[in-house]
């Protein structure tokens, strides 16, 4: 993991690449995280995996998070490893929620890390997050013809309410 | 039996005749209906298919049915088929997740005729701790359970017990009635909408006592 002053250098020079790319900066759970603008989630990534001295050419994990009450309300996460110095840093791409109807969108990273391809499926299963140029995007791990994003928030949990006789008696 | 064997070579020579006859074929027929003798065969010669769908099948099955501890071959059923065609009882032992659901009714469909099903364990019969939106809240939504045993996991004994209500409605006896049996009549509790959705007074009143007892 890069130490602050690192994680403001990595964060001074894809400025200077990419104005505007980098939103925020800093340390949670122990972990360095760069929050970015998911119009540059690619040349970030590629930067971050191409440059010499840095070289994060390992995707640990990609996932979503959802942040309702907060604005801009979804997350993707992209945990980046560097094998040789055991080195990890967070890649936090926000995105806002685009209204009834419509679904979030970002590039897909399928080109530059193959192992998303199913990870993206997967965030796409569950949250409804389009990654624009994926090979196949189709649901993963739920039924095909399934309706809604279960682990959005606003999402109902589901199940049937057992009438046990306490409840019966004390809520009918 | 080896007093019995002169006597059926007596028989077989036509040397018995008049009482002893009689007795010789009272004490060695036994006269039943064709239903029943069938039934009895089928409910002591179950195949039960090769199948699993979460945790029940892993602690259940083996551990209480297979292992020389518990042991269903006492019953007639360790031949475990591996094609639902060959098979004749579907045990569904884990938590039926939406995607599962159209598969298992093609299992069960793809069963010959007479078929049975047991719905094991809390999970396939009610849903169990998975009330959310991937799991189907009880089988018996999609297809036909004869016998559903509670339990997370049920107990060896339980198992083998639902397994022992299935043989016997097989053989056309199915155990019902034990509230009469037991003198249990009225304790009957409804869900929403039932015909006694109130518990009854004696309950009520025994529920009230219990609870006066735990807080003193």
């Amino acid at each position: 993991m890069p130490d602050a002053p690192g994680l403001e250098l990595i964060r001074g020079e894809i400025e200077a690449a990419h104005p505007g790319a980098v939103i925020d900066s800093g340390f949670a759970q122990e972990r360095a995280v760069l929050s970015i603008d998911p119009v540059h989630v690619l040349d970030v990534l590629a930067w971050l995996r191409g440059r010499s001295g840095h070289e994060y050419k390992f995707l640990s994990s990609l996932h979503a998070a959802d942040y309702l009450p907060a604005e801009p309300r979804f997350a993707v996460h992209y945990e980046l490893l560097n094998r040789d110095r055991v080195e990890r840093i967070r890649i936090k791409a926000l995105l806002t929620d685009p209204g009834e109807d419509k679904l979030p969108e970002l590039d897909s990273c399928v080109e530059l890390f193959p192992t998303a391809e199913f990870q993206e499926r997967e965030v796409f299963d569950f949250f409804g997050i389009v990654f624009r140029g994926h090979p196949d995007l189709t649901r993963i791990l739920l039924p095909e013809d399934y309706v809604g994003w279960p682990q959005r928030r606003d999402f109902p949990v589901g199940g049937e309410p057992v009438t046990f006789t306490y409840n019966e008696r004390n809520y009918g | 039996m080896r007093e019995r064997q002169p006597r059926a070579r007596d028989m077989l020579r036509g040397d018995l005749e008049g009482e002893d006859l009689e007795r010789y074929v009272e004490e060695r027929v036994v006269m039943t209906s064709f239903e029943k003798m069938l039934g009895w065969a089928r409910s002591n010669s179950i195949f039960p298919l090769t199948f699993g769908l979460a945790c029940c099948a892993i602690e259940g099955i083996p551990m209480s049915a297979v292992t020389a501890r518990y042991d269903i071959a006492r019953f007639g059923a360790e031949a475990g088929r591996a094609s639902p065609r060959q098979a004749d009882l579907i045990v569904l032992s884990g938590r039926v997740s939406i995607k599962m659901a159209p598969i298992i009714r093609r299992l069960y469909d793809q069963m010959l005729e007479p078929k049975w099903a047991i719905s094991m364990g809390a999970c396939s019969s009610s849903g169990g701790m998975f009330a959310n939106y991937a799991v189907v809240q009880g089988a018996d939504k999609f297809m036909p359970i004869d016998v559903h045993i509670p339990g997370c996991p049920p107990r060896p004994e339980a198992v083998l017990y639902g397994f022992n209500k299935l043989q016997r409605k097989i053989e056309g006896n199915p155990d019902q009635g034990w509230r009469a049996r037991y003198g249990a009549e009225g304790t009957e509790e409804w869900a929403r909408g039932g015909p006694r959705s109130e518990p009854s007074a004696a309950s009520t009143e025994a529920y009230e006592l219990a609870r006066e007892l735990i807080r003193a």
